[in-house]
């Protein structure tokens, strides 16, 4: 910093830094998580109109999907959501180690996540519950296959680039990166999973419970 | 006496003591100074817009002289216009391209790319972005983008032919349109230019807010700075909505699904929805910024305070808003509900309210003013008055009983034109003059930058005014021979005269580009603030250094002081310390 930009600062001790008091980061991850609101609102919009348009298409709760096994994953998410909460609190309080290994978990209930959706993809397609009309077999129509995939596929691919990033966070973490004055990679990466995670809950009522 | 925490970035101020030792790779080409990355979105984009003009150019061909053989034309290939006549699938491709390229690679970076990039750090007093690196990545994606649109010209069947509006289930199916790879490149490319965006508005936003210099409050920015802000919301919350339809759009095309086809349970309308919802915020991301430099440069040619600069910004928030609940208006001839066309007719024509206190407050600056008519002011000017024409027109089209017999029409061609070239591109014009001293150091050559304005309006005019004239005579766009009906026989004398007036606007155009080269190199040099003008990017030399400021400026006032009691000069920067010492805080009392 030069000598002149002090001067010329300290001289109006009582002009503030304009802004929103936040640093730039989290400041961009929540104009970032704006839109992707939207983005996840065109999806679920696009949901809604086919779904009103085709009542006879969707097959009643339950008959197709799986629901007791995705409301455990949805559990094992929220859980993760909850892993996340703690190791930024360890962070904050210094705590390395506790950091450290609530990561981990994150990272491992991420990717339990995303092992039982895949496993639930694979005994659906098994089934004929496929997003193209051509190979379609199960109960309701094609567009209820297609619109299940695109939903849950996208969210799926959040989870994938959220634990892809945790596992850098944990690298990272493990490598000493942050401290309790240096913290702002772990709580945008708070911020995105939260954000994932509350999606998924959307998600799973109006593609799995209604 | 308390201090204040000064931010990390005030590290990355420019010190002069410090030379820049960056490579000539990291300086010019994969750079993260705003300034630079701006300068490659202007050079980027200004060869879009020629080769959008030249895709123009060969539409008029076909239109003027229906089935007349292009001389030299040949060199299309067999394939487009064997013989140098053109075949009615490359004339669909031309028109959807001309759309697509002028809008998604011409005009929105031209105006958000160069400007936002380039203007907005420099107008706050930040030394660069907040996220430089994502920066430079949001100018390379453009790239990519571009690379895939301008490659679909060349793949087998042709580039897209959808129109750029891309309406399933014409661009789903390739029985329909004839076109397969050119229609999922058209997808691709736009996915990609998405991210791009998004990229840009995620920085662009959080440096408006986060990294203004102390003493800038909201209201003391810039109004080009402003505008910029708003259009960066619009693209924030506009742009991802394209994204996820174009995603419906590219498995409809490429892994058989059927979201927008009828038969497999899909809704064409969902599409036509998606695609205005994303489609009319954009229409405004394409004409705020405009807004913003025209605002700048007519208080600036006409030495007075902006007009009610807090209703400029209050109106810009409120055409934004508006924006979001209009989209309908585009489909009132869609089969949708036409109950939900009144409503949409009726905040569509609100729209007009907020813009007309912009018209107003431009001439209430103009009122009584010291007019300067530099060539900036002159192309603002146009911009103005263009735009109020292309305005009313649109106030035609939103009465939906208007817009039935219009809808498709010329009407709406010479509606779009009057907005998106006399209003968008003149505001470009402008802003490209005003700044280029900014940008490169020089100064261009004011006596044939008057010539191009002058041509520019006269051709402009007399290319586009006629097309309310074949509108209303229901002459259709984006057909490629309409001679085949007995109806618009007689429409032939006047398409060639649009034509021939065309081409003369496109060689007026050849005359600024040239002048834009001609003064990179030779142009005389400039002064650091040759417009006598008050923001802070004109407190820096010409062009400014690697972090822009010396030290982080501090800012006493708005930037509209022209021509205030409080200075020697017609001008007043906006980080010149107040004459007298400020007052000394009064001491605390307890009671």
């Amino acid at each position: 910093m030069s000598q002149a930009a002090a001067g010329a600062i300290t001289l109006y001790p009582r002009r503030p830094m304009p802004g929103m008091g936040v640093y730039n980061l989290k400041l961009g991850m929540w104009v970032f998580l704006l839109s992707e609101v939207m983005f996840f609102s065109s999806l679920i919009g696009a949901y809604i109109i086919l779904r009103f348009a085709n009542l006879d298409a969707y097959a009643q709760p339950g008959a197709v999907l799986n629901v007791p096994l995705t409301a455990f994953n949805t559990f094992v998410l929220i859980c993760s959501s909850v892993t996340m909460v703690k190791g930024f609190a360890a962070l904050q309080t210094g705590d390395q180690r506790g950091t450290r290994l609530w990561l981990l978990a994150t990272v491992f209930l991420g990717a339990f996540f995303l092992s039982v959706q895949g496993i639930e993809y694979y005994q659906l397609a098994s089934e004929g519950f496929v997003p193209s009309a051509s190979s379609y077999e199960a109960e309701g129509a094609a567009i209820y296959g297609m619109t299940f995939y695109t939903l849950t596929g996208f969210h799926g691919a959040h989870v994938t680039i959220g634990v892809l990033a945790l596992i850098f966070t944990s690298v990272k973490a493990f490598r000493g990166g942050y401290t309790p004055t240096k913290l702002g990679g772990v709580e945008i990466m708070g911020l995105y999973w939260h954000f994932v995670d509350l999606v998924w809950i959307i998600l799973f009522t109006i593609v799995y419970l209604i | 006496m308390s201090t204040v925490a000064l931010p990390e970035y005030v590290h990355h101020y420019h010190d002069p003591a410090h030379a820049d030792d960056r490579s000539f790779v990291r300086k010019y080409i994969f750079s993260t100074d705003h300034k630079i990355i701006g300068i490659q979105f202007l050079f980027m984009s200004l060869t879009f817009l020629l080769i959008g003009g030249l895709l123009a150019m060969l539409i008029r061909w076909q239109l003027g002289w229906p089935g007349r053989p292009l001389p030299g034309g040949a060199v299309l290939g067999e394939t487009r216009m064997p013989g140098g006549i053109m075949l009615p699938e490359f004339y669909n491709s031309l028109m959807t391209m001309h759309g697509t390229i002028m809008i998604f690679f011409a005009v929105m970076p031209l105006l958000v790319g160069v400007f936002a990039n380039y203007l907005i750090p420099l107008q706050v007093g930040a030394p660069d972005m907040a996220f430089p690196r994502l920066n430079m990545a949001s100018f390379w994606l453009a790239v990519v983008s571009g690379i895939l649109m301008f490659a679909g010209f060349f793949v087998e069947a042709g580039h897209a032919a959808a129109g750029w509006t891309s309406y399933a289930p014409l661009s789903v199916v390739p029985e329909y349109s004839g076109v397969y790879n050119g229609q999922v490149l058209w997808t691709v490319s736009l996915i990609i230019l998405g991210f791009s965006s998004l990229a840009g508005a995620v920085n662009y936003i959080t440096t408006i807010i986060n990294m203004r210099a102390p003493g800038m409050t909201l209201l003391r920015l810039p109004l080009p700075t402003w505008a910029l802000f708003i259009t960066s919301i619009l693209i924030l919350l506009a742009i991802p909505v394209l994204t996820g339809a174009l995603i419906l759009l590219l498995f409809d095309q490429v892994l058989g699904t059927g979201f927008f086809i009828p038969e497999m349970g899909g809704e064409p309308l969902l599409w036509q929805h998606m695609f205005w919802y994303f489609g009319h915020p954009e229409v405004y991301i394409l004409i705020l910024p405009s807004f913003g430099f025209v605002s700048e440069i007519i208080a600036n040619g006409a030495r007075k305070p902006v007009f009610g600069y807090t209703a400029m910004v209050l109106a810009l928030a409120a055409i934004a808003f508006l924006g979001w609940i209009v989209w309908g208006h585009h489909m009132f001839q869609s089969g949708m509900n036409p109950m939900l066309g009144v409503g949409f007719m009726a905040t569509t024509m609100v729209i007009a309210v907020p813009t007309a206190i912009k018209v107003f407050n431009w001439i209430g600056t103009l009122w009584q003013g010291n007019l300067h008519f530099h060539s900036p002011m002159l192309y603002s000017l146009a911009f103005v008055s263009m735009f109020v024409i292309g305005g009313f027109s649109g106030v035609f089209l939103a009465s939906t009983p208007v817009d039935i017999p219009l809808h498709d029409t010329y009407f709406v061609v010479a509606h779009i034109h009057y907005v998106l070239f006399g209003g968008s591109l003149f505001g470009i014009f402008a802003a490209l003059t005003y700044w280029f001293p900014k940008m490169f150091g020089r100064t261009m050559n004011e006596r044939i930058n008057k010539i191009h304005f002058a041509l520019t309006f006269v051709f402009f005019n007399l290319t586009f005014f006629p097309m309310h004239e074949l509108g209303v005579n229901g002459m259709l766009r984006r057909v490629y021979d309409y001679t085949q009906y007995a109806l618009f026989q007689d429409l032939v004398d006047l398409n060639r005269f649009i034509s021939l007036s065309a081409f003369a606007l496109f060689a007026s155009q050849l005359i600024y580009a040239a002048n834009y080269i001609w003064s990179l190199g030779r142009g005389a040099r400039a002064s650091a603030n040759p417009w006598r003008a008050n923001s802070l990017e004109w407190t820096v030399p010409s062009p400014p250094p690697h972090g822009n400021f010396d030290s982080m400026p501090v800012v006493y006032r708005g930037p509209y002081e022209y021509s205030s009691p409080e200075s020697e000069e017609d001008y007043l920067p906006q980080d010149a310390p107040p004459a007298e010492a400020p007052r000394p805080e009064p001491a605390p009392t307890f009671a």
